[in-house]
């Protein structure tokens, strides 16, 4: 497997963006394109603006996942305080390229994506924001396909104002 | 001013753990202060990691990150004593380096 090969995603990116420069048909498609590059190279805004877990899943990477047992959410059962809530995720998957944290329930579902470049381990810990209690899941890109894990995290109190 | 990050990397064998602590106050435009006005949304939108040349971690953030984030990962190559430059950038355009040695 080359380098490359890992990266299908902005492959495509890069051939869809020569299509268009051949067929001359202008920038009209790039709205959609952005989207797609889902934890490659640039700061996806748009798909953290997203208020739904769905939405924001889709403009992030373009499809949806399927649940896997190879992906190991951690969580808390409870959450005393939705200000910090460690939530850490390890996967058995091979190639994996990013990984990303949802909270259903949140203002903007999308909370932090991470981009697990060649040689880095695809195991991270990080403190989330959980505004009441919520499906937590994460995203594990592996070899171009997605693979999520869920878990409720019970809020007893908000982390997101209010 | 001491730097809003702080790192812990230590090197077992081939693996590098990467611990961070970043002092910010990761505002999400929601909450109200004391005067009842909101506080501006104020947050780290990218934060990453370099190893000789190479990025070994990216990280995108929104708002749902905890205040002064904590993130831990582990990556392949680099031995002690190797750079580990981390960066990050918020949306008002504040940004912070530190270039810490692995131990």
């Amino acid at each position: 497997m080359t380098t490359t090969g890992s990266y299908p995603t902005r492959r495509l990116i890069i051939q869809g963006a020569a299509t268009v420069a051949l067929l001359g048909l202008g920038n009209l498609p790039f709205a959609a394109i952005p989207a797609l590059a889902a934890a490659n190279d640039k700061y996806p805004e748009e798909a953290f603006k997203l208020k739904n877990e769905a939405d924001a899943i889709k403009a992030l990477y373009g499809r949806t996942a399927e649940p896997s047992d190879k992906v190991k959410l951690d969580a808390p059962e409870i959450a005393e305080n939705g200000g910090v809530v460690p939530i850490s995720v390890t996967t058995t998957l091979d190639k994996v390229t990013s990984i990303s944290f949802f909270v259903a329930e949140n203002p903007n579902a999308l909370a932090a994506s991470y981009k697990i470049p060649d040689g880095t381990l695809p195991g991270i810990a990080n403190r989330l924001k959980m505004a009441k209690t919520s499906n937590v899941t994460a995203i594990v890109e592996a070899d171009g396909k997605l693979y999520s894990a869920t878990k409720e995290v019970k809020v007893t109190v908000g982390g997101c104002g209010g | 001013m001491a730097s809003s990050i702080r790192v812990r990397a230590t090197s077992n064998g081939d693996i590098t753990e990467v611990q961070t602590l970043i002092q910010h106050p990761m505002d999400t435009g929601l909450v109200k202060d004391a005067k009842g006005e909101l506080i501006p949304a104020h947050y780290i939108q990218e934060l990453k990691f370099e190893c000789n040349g190479k990025d070994v971690f990216v990280a995108n953030w929104g708002t749902a990150v905890s205040k002064d984030p904590y993130v831990k990962f582990s990556f392949k190559g680099a031995k002690k004593g190797d750079d580990l430059k981390i960066s990050w950038t918020d949306n008002k355009g504040g940004s912070d380096t530190i270039t810490a040695k692995i131990a």
